[in-house]
């Protein structure tokens, strides 16, 4: 009866301080009809592993702009698999040389966007890989 | 194994799945709660209410850190955090884990975020089971933060065993922010960021409030002599509970140890009054008269043909029938 509600951990791992960006994309989620949950700046991997249990969530978008996305995107889907939680979609915004992307990817990240991303394409895209997959 | 079962012997991601399944609504979370109510009615359910910038989430934030490094033996404790939907999208910012970032890491904890989705009231409608789960998972402390519109905010009280009321000085009005039903609910009364100036007033508007509602045999000096006023006879005087005052500036811990030990006295009173088992009884009333008018709407509706509905609302609308005339109609109507 009801539309699925689509659960989304934002969250910002590493040491910069600018959740601006995730910020920006929490809002775009939520005025999507989304439920997202926040949880501030500079977590580490087993924090934001952690909260994706918690949350139960269907997506984690991760905010990285310090450039230690190849350490820290890894270990995040490594602890998520490692709790059962191989489902959940991650995305990946911020600053993400090209030449990265594509083994991000491989990874099994679902998207990586950089500065300029429409929210509305990380909404469809979002859409697509939760709904798409699981409805 | 089941997914109650696997929730039984303490696996966390089929409590989490349990949990989104019951704020779906879906059968299969239902299923699960009937088996596992029998092991609920064990925790102490502490709801924490008050206006938005009272600091409620670094509060419970503190309180949990307490009961999981000070208390023994440290309790398992739940949180449940509530936040607004969006009238608009329906969707949500849950934001209150950014102040509980120090509770990571301890698998004695588990804080789970809820949109209240429409509800009011300061809960979501599935929060009262929610609770449940936590309880039957073996969870002894659920804290239950509601969404913080500072009014209104009175369902809580019927939830938790222990109720919170957290202030703030200068917040404007004080005696607006507490006022109508939000004071009465308090079976502790919190004045967090005790540090700021304003926090005398607060105290003082509180304490007024509260000699209001619970009236006292007060002794003072008037004019140089002793003058004595009686609380009046209706004062509950024997085994009730006056809400206690507590001072707190959450983000360096201050006051917490005392508000712990207030928490723990409350629980104490309510067992030895027999006050538990009537909230108990209370809560359950509640919750089973709630499922009973949601179950019969439900029954009520599907037996009604929706053009008749429709024709009867359009009636209405003309105002040639009257809401009670129409709701006459109808339930003749499935009647007959």
């Amino acid at each position: 009866m009801e539309e699925r509600k689509i659960r989304v951990l934002v969250a910002k791992p590493g040491l910069d301080g600018h959740d601006r960006g995730a910020k920006v994309v929490a809002r775009a989620l939520r005025d999507a009809g989304m439920e997202v949950i926040y949880t501030g700046l500079r977590q580490t991997p087993e924090m934001i592993a952690e909260a994706a249990l918690q949350e139960d969530v269907d997506v984690v978008g991760l905010s990285i702009l310090s450039g230690a996305h190849m350490e820290l995107v890894p270990r995040i889907l490594e602890l998520l698999r490692a709790n059962g939680q191989g489902h959940v979609k991650v995305f990946v915004g911020g600053i993400i040389p090209d030449e990265d992307v594509p083994r991000l990817l491989e990874m099994g990240v679902t998207a990586v966007y950089g500065p300029g991303a429409l929210t509305e394409d990380i909404i469809r895209d979002i859409r697509a890989a939760v709904l798409g997959t699981t409805a | 194994m089941s997914l109650a079962a696997s929730i039984l012997a303490g696996d966390r991601l089929a409590l989490s799945r349990l949990l989104t399944l019951v704020e779906n609504n879906d059968p299969q979370g239902l299923e699960a709660l009937n088996e596992l109510f029998p092991h609920t009615g064990r925790a102490h359910l502490i709801g924490v209410t008050g206006a938005p910038g009272t600091g409620k989430s670094s509060l419970v934030n503190r309180l949990v850190l307490h009961y999981r490094r000070q208390v023994q033996p440290a309790p398992r404790v739940a949180v449940i955090a509530v936040d607004p939907s969006s009238p608009f999208s329906g969707g949500a910012v849950l934001g209150d884990r950014v102040r509980m970032r120090d509770l990571s890491g301890d698998s004695g904890v588990f804080i789970r975020s809820m949109a209240s989705r429409g509800s009011l009231g300061g809960l979501a409608q599935t929060t009262a089971a929610l609770a449940q789960v936590f309880d039957a998972a073996g969870y002894e402390i659920i804290f239950i933060e509601t969404v913080g519109a500072g009014q209104n905010e009175v369902d809580i009280a019927r939830l938790a065993h222990t109720t919170l009321v957290v202030e703030a000085p200068g917040l404007g009005d004080d005696i607006q922010a507490i006022k109508a039903g939000i004071l009465e609910i308090a079976d502790i009364l919190v004045i967090n960021k005790a540090d700021r100036p304003g926090v005398e007033s607060t105290e003082k508007a509180l304490k007024n409030m509260l000699e209001l509602a619970h009236p006292l045999r007060r002794v003072f000096r008037h004019h140089g002599r002793i003058e004595v006023i009686e609380a009046p006879s209706t004062a509950p005087e024997y085994n009730s509970w006056i809400p206690p005052i507590h001072r707190t500036v959450a983000t360096e811990g201050k006051g917490i140890p005392e508000l712990v030990e207030s928490i723990a006295r409350h629980r104490q009173h309510l067992l030895e009054s027999g006050d538990w088992q009537a909230r108990e009884r209370a809560r359950l009333q509640a919750e089973l008269e709630d499922l009973l008018r949601e179950t019969l709407l439900r029954q009520f509706r599907s037996r009604i043909a929706p053009q008749t509905y429709e024709q009867v609302l359009q009636q209405v609308l003309e105002r040639s029938l009257s809401p009670w005339e129409a709701i006459h109609l109808l339930t003749n109507r499935r009647q007959g």
